[in-house]
């Protein structure tokens, strides 16, 4: 199976971004019930836990955050981290059309767009990574509710921001029981899709 | 010797409160719950009961300070948390527990105001109703995490300078402290001091619950263990009766009064960070105080000799030792969420050649770097 839409960003190819000194910023986005808080959580609890980083974990909160774009926001470091938003993203995952649109322009020029390319179909550069995470949820695992989980493996294999020991551990921890197998195979499957994304 | 391996979390601001309460040993709940301060009812609901303590969902928060006067007279350690307008219902009863002398806990998770504001927003516009929401003469103490660490010790903290001079404490958080989750290192058993009030240990007869004592504390024995004393919120004598004889009027005001200002040292804390060489300072509390390191490193970078202080403890605040801080400093900015309330408080202790700047932000959104940067750069 061939990623669909899955484009190569031409310059930084393959080589994994390493956490400097400073700050990393991450967004993920897409709408409420894609499940990004979660996977926010999750990913800081990874680089926190597991790969024993400073991290902090911040979100839109309120009745805004129901409906349209919804966020969760992870900033990583060496060092204590003093403001905990973001301020200019080095990495984007935007699940829908609607928060790739209103969250492009807060990235840096650097930074790496990872999209759903299931419902992302107008990409706002050439430089993105671009994966059908809904579609092969639906279709490889079974589940639409995976695809967050599946973008996190995907995140790791990409960004090389996160160890893949760390963020097995920190999905699992978080897996309601009875459903670690689909969220394992889930995250092995956005690591593998990720890794072909990176070769061709 | 085995060494206990260290608990790494991952903890919302509110969750490391419930944390560090359940460390400095609370055992009873009571409280109403309001947004942003939610998660600390909820941890407490979920905690407490499994641990031997008692949660109780109160009527209101009228009702939910009552119940933990209470309880903290009964012989435990209480508390309860709120925001907004919660925190301005529960007022009058914080009065009652200063003049009755009464150790317990208020987090106040600050959300925009006046009256129902900004339910999901951050603000930092009750610094001043910490100092004076209640009516009358007295010294309050309010502490101010900036961090989920923080939030966990600050929390710990309050518990003992309330066990320890038998006062009720406030805490201030703010929305975005209370609900961004960080990483932090639970403490161990025995890494943080623990206070617990100082109980008579005289004959039964012998007690008075408001007993004039060197340190101005008085020892204090709870209710069903024997002792006989009375509890009002009237002005009282040393047994707790209603007193209208001048000289016992004076006295126990000037006991609130005396029994925190002669420990100021130990209850005043300050961070500090590039102070050192810096001819500009920025102060602030609190998820600001986070921005303003933020905006610190950046003007270093741009070979701008400022440096940030973060107090701790907002009241009392401690003028002395912010007086000494600010010696060198020429140009102080006070960056805070409201329309400028701690900034009187730092116009009133700064040295004459000390120039005040007040930078606000009030539209419920976090003060954040640049714009305290860009402050720096004005006043230079």
């Amino acid at each position: 199976m061939n990623a669909a839409g899955g484009k190569e960003q031409k310059g930084k190819k393959s080589k994994g971004i390493q956490v400097d000194s400073d700050r990393y910023e991450i967004r993920l986005s897409g709408s409420g019930g894609q499940g990004l808080i979660l996977a926010g959580v999750i990913l800081a609890e990874g680089l926190g836990i597991g790969d024993g980083k400073n991290v902090v974990q911040t979100q839109s909160y309120g009745p805004e955050a129901r409906g349209g774009a919804s966020r969760a926001d992870v900033v990583v470091s060496e060092r204590e981290i003093h403001y905990p938003k973001t301020m200019k993203l080095d990495m984007l995952l935007a699940m829908t059309q609607e928060a790739c649109d209103k969250y492009y322009p807060d990235m840096k020029e650097s930074g790496v767009l990872i999209i759903d390319s299931t419902l992302v179909t107008q990409v706002p550069t050439k430089r993105y990574y671009g994966l059908p995470f809904t579609r092969l949820a639906r279709e490889e695992i079974g589940i639409v509710m995976v695809a967050n989980v599946i973008a996190l493996g995907a995140i790791a294999e990409l960004t090389g921001i996160v160890s893949r020991e760390a963020i097995r551990d920190a999905v699992l921890a978080r897996a309601p029981r009875g459903t670690e197998e689909k969220n394992k195979q889930a995250l092995e499957l956005g690591f593998s899709e990720a890794k072909k994304l990176k070769r061709t | 010797m085995t060494m206990q391996k260290a608990i790494v979390k991952m903890l919302q601001g509110n969750e490391a409160c419930v944390y560090g309460a359940l460390y400095a040993g609370v055992e009873f709940f009571a409280g109403y719950p309001i947004t942003p301060s939610t998660e600390i009812a909820e941890g407490m609901a979920r905690e407490l009961p499994r641990r031997g303590g008692k949660f109780i969902q109160m009527e209101d928060e009228i009702g939910s300070i009552a119940a933990v006067i209470g309880a903290a007279n009964a012989g435990c350690k209480a508390m309860t948390a709120t925001s907004g307008p919660g925190f301005s219902l529960m007022q009058e009863n914080i009065g009652y527990a200063y003049m009755t002398e009464t150790p317990c806990v208020i987090i106040n998770v600050q959300r925009g105001g006046p009256s129902t504001g900004l339910p999901t927003k951050i603000a930092q516009s009750d610094t001043m109703q910490a100092r004076w929401g209640t009516h009358g003469d007295y010294t309050a103490i309010a502490v101010a995490p900036s961090s989920a660490r923080e939030c966990f010790s600050e929390t710990v903290r309050a518990f003992n300078l309330s066990e320890r001079f038998r006062t009720p404490v406030i805490v201030l958080t703010d929305e975005v402290l209370g609900h961004m989750r960080e990483i932090m290192t639970i403490p161990q058993a025995g890494e943080l001091r623990v206070v617990d009030r100082v109980r008579p240990d005289v004959p039964h007869e012998w007690y008075r619950h408001f007993e004039i004592t060197p340190s101005f504390v008085s020892p204090m024995a709870s209710f069903g263990e024997g002792y006989r004393y009375n509890v009002s919120g009237l002005t009282h004598d040393q047994d707790g009766f209603p007193t209208a004889i001048p000289e016992e009027i004076k006295t126990k005001l000037d006991k609130l009064r005396l029994k925190i200002e002669r420990y100021i040292d130990e209850i005043t804390s300050f961070r500090t960070e590039m102070m050192d060489d810096a001819h500009v300072a920025v102060i602030s509390y609190g998820s600001v105080a986070r921005a303003a390191y933020q905006a610190v490193r950046m003007a270093r970078e741009r070979r701008i000799k400022v440096g940030a202080i973060q107090p701790f403890t907002i009241w009392p605040l401690g003028e002395i030792r912010l007086r000494e801080l600010l010696i060198p400093i020429k140009k102080v900015i006070v960056a805070e969420l409201n329309m400028g309330q701690l900034v009187h408080e730092i116009r009133r202790v700064a040295p004459r050649h000390t120039e005040v700047f007040s930078l606000n932000r009030y539209d419920g959104e976090v003060m954040t770097p640049h714009q305290i940067l860009d402050k720096i750069r004005e006043v230079l």
